[in-house]
């Protein structure tokens, strides 16, 4: 690919590695990859609950009604 | 101009006009915030020379700054959302303020926890008094505040008014905070390593971070949409439109 | 007599024959500070180098227990609602109860400060700046205090929720509180920080009341 003579590392195991500080970039990379899904997902599943609950509610009401 | 804005404003209050938009506008929003997100960490994790005091652990910069400013941003936000509620009344802003709060807590959570990581191949420890993380730290102390007093208050709109004037307290105190956290550590710790200096950054780093604040920027704004169109939901559950909205769902 | 002023004067009143609402702020302060050489160090010379923080960091506490109490009765036995229906000016108000609640509290921690602190063996010099700095701190205090105990006084569990939301902007008040106090002991300029206290009050003077005022109408409106 053109972009990889701007590459940093030399191989994938030194992009691994990081120097010496592999372990606190990717811990790093890793929570917040998982605060944006957690962030991502609770609106979700949120809105799912909120929609299934207020559907059952809806139906409930229009066989009382019937 | 004035008059579209105005227009926008007195549309923004109407709930149905908000989740029927911002249904449109969502993949938008999500399409370029994806997009930022990859490229600026591909580019910030691969591309960037590492920095030549730090090495590579200076990488942790592109989520650690982006995040820190997202949050300071958002208790902003927050705080102005609170605001227009108070002064106009308009509930959407009241929705908007609530869904800003965890958000932001979230983020500020991030920006302190990069930074303790940060601060191990940096100063050697996991925690160290520096001026930006106790900032954070208390700014954090803020956001708990506003989501406590939140939670407390039994009926919805005394927890919104209280959360928006909190938050507007906590507004006009953040720059005293920060500015006086600042002396304290300028006068505890006269010599320690920062994280960065903004005016010496080179190009080839500071590219990369732009597209970083960008894109979580983005991400912010697709995750503020996503919450308040919950809200919206939640609150007109009772109004017409909602009900035939769900039943249209339900019969699909 | 103008409602604030005979509120202040009913307030003052009722301080003085219930002791136990100034002289408890007073005990727990007292209390505090004995914990500190018991669990750190008893030794002289390091007591007296903690001594600022910790004589500031016993005062932030003592007034904040004793913040809980502002609003609560006044606003479950209606005096607020009276208060509200007067046309009184409510920024005004709530300037009053600040004042009653700092001088049943700040005041008193301002006057006796320093006579404790001679159990932290705190340097001679830093006494008049001890004196000083509560003199301006302590009634900032109470105002940013009167707002969180505004907020938090329809709460069920409001004292541990007061703090949670007040502490926070406590920060700024403790940083050059303690300074100013850990400078003068070791013989330096100090008026810097006053003078930080002094512009803090000023603005919190103005703008605290407003907040209290606009957290007090949320409490009628339940």
């Amino acid at each position: 690919m053109f972009l990889d003579s701007y590459l940093f590392f030399d191989s994938f195991a030194d992009f691994l590695a990081m120097g010496k500080h592999g372990f606190y970039v990717w811990l790093c990379y890793g929570i917040t990859a998982l605060v944006i899904l957690a962030n991502v997902v609770a609106p979700i599943r949120q809105r799912k609950k909120l929609i299934d609950q207020q559907t059952r509610l809806q139906r409930r009401e229009k066989k009382n009604a019937s | 101009m004035w008059e579209a804005l105005k227009r926008l404003y007195h549309r923004m209050g109407s709930p149905k006009w908000f989740y029927e938009i911002s249904a449109k506008w969502l993949p938008w929003f999500v399409v370029p915030t994806v997009g930022f997100l990859l490229v600026g960490t591909i580019w910030g994790l691969a591309f960037t020379p590492a920095d030549y005091q730090q090495g590579n652990s200076f990488r942790i910069i592109y989520i650690h700054v982006p995040a820190a400013l997202l949050a300071q941003s958002a208790y902003a936000m927050m705080a102005i959302a609170g605001a227009v509620f108070l002064i106009w009344r308009m509930k959407m802003a009241a929705w908007v303020a609530a869904s800003i709060a965890p958000i932001g807590a979230s983020f500020c959570f991030l920006a302190l926890i990069t930074g303790a990581i940060w601060g191990k191949p940096t100063w050697g420890t996991w925690w160290v008094w520096d001026a930006r993380l106790t900032s954070m730290l208390l700014l954090l102390f803020l956001y708990f505040g506003v989501m406590a007093l939140q939670k407390a208050m039994d009926s919805e709109e005394s927890a919104a008014k209280a959360g928006a004037i909190l938050s507007l307290v906590g507004l006009v105190n953040i720059p005293i905070i920060k500015y006086s956290v600042e002396w304290w550590n300028t006068l505890h710790q006269p010599a320690t390593l920062k994280f960065t200096e903004e005016s010496t950054m080179a190009m080839e780093m500071l590219i990369p971070l732009l597209i970083m604040i960008a894109g979580f920027y983005l991400l912010f704004a697709v995750l503020v949409f996503m919450r308040t169109r919950n809200q919206v939901l939640w609150h007109e559950r009772k109004k017409n439109w909602v009900k035939q909205y769900m039943q249209s769902r339900a019969d699909k | 007599m103008s409602l604030v002023t005979a509120t202040i004067k009913r307030d003052l009143v009722i301080a003085a024959r219930n002791p136990g609402e100034w002289l408890n702020p007073l005990m727990f302060f007292l209390m505090v500070l004995a914990l500190f050489p018991l669990a750190v160090d008893p030794d002289p010379k390091f007591l007296s180098k903690i001594a600022a923080g910790v004589v500031w960091v016993a005062a932030l506490l003592a007034t904040l227990l004793s913040l809980d109490a502002l609003f609560k009765a006044d606003v479950e036995d209606g005096t607020l609602e009276q208060w509200l229906a007067s046309g009184e000016s409510l920024f005004a108000m709530a300037l009053g109860k600040v004042f009653v609640h700092w001088c049943i509290s700040g005041l008193p921690l301002t006057l006796v400060a320093p006579l404790l602190a001679l159990m932290m063996n705190l340097p001679d010099e830093a006494y008049s700046a001890l004196f000083f700095s509560l003199l301006l701190g302590t009634p900032i205090l109470s105002l940013l205090g009167a707002v969180g105990a505004a907020l938090t006084a329809g709460v069920r569990s409001g004292g541990l929720l007061l703090s949670l939301v007040i502490l926070p902007l406590y920060i700024p008040i403790l940083i050059f509180g303690a300074s100013a106090v850990y400078h003068a002991g070791i013989e330096m300029e100090y008026v810097g920080q006053l003078g930080f206290l002094a512009s803090f009050l000023c603005l919190s003077m103005t703008l605290a009341p407003f907040a209290v005022a606009g957290a007090l109408k949320l409490n009628l409106s339940r």
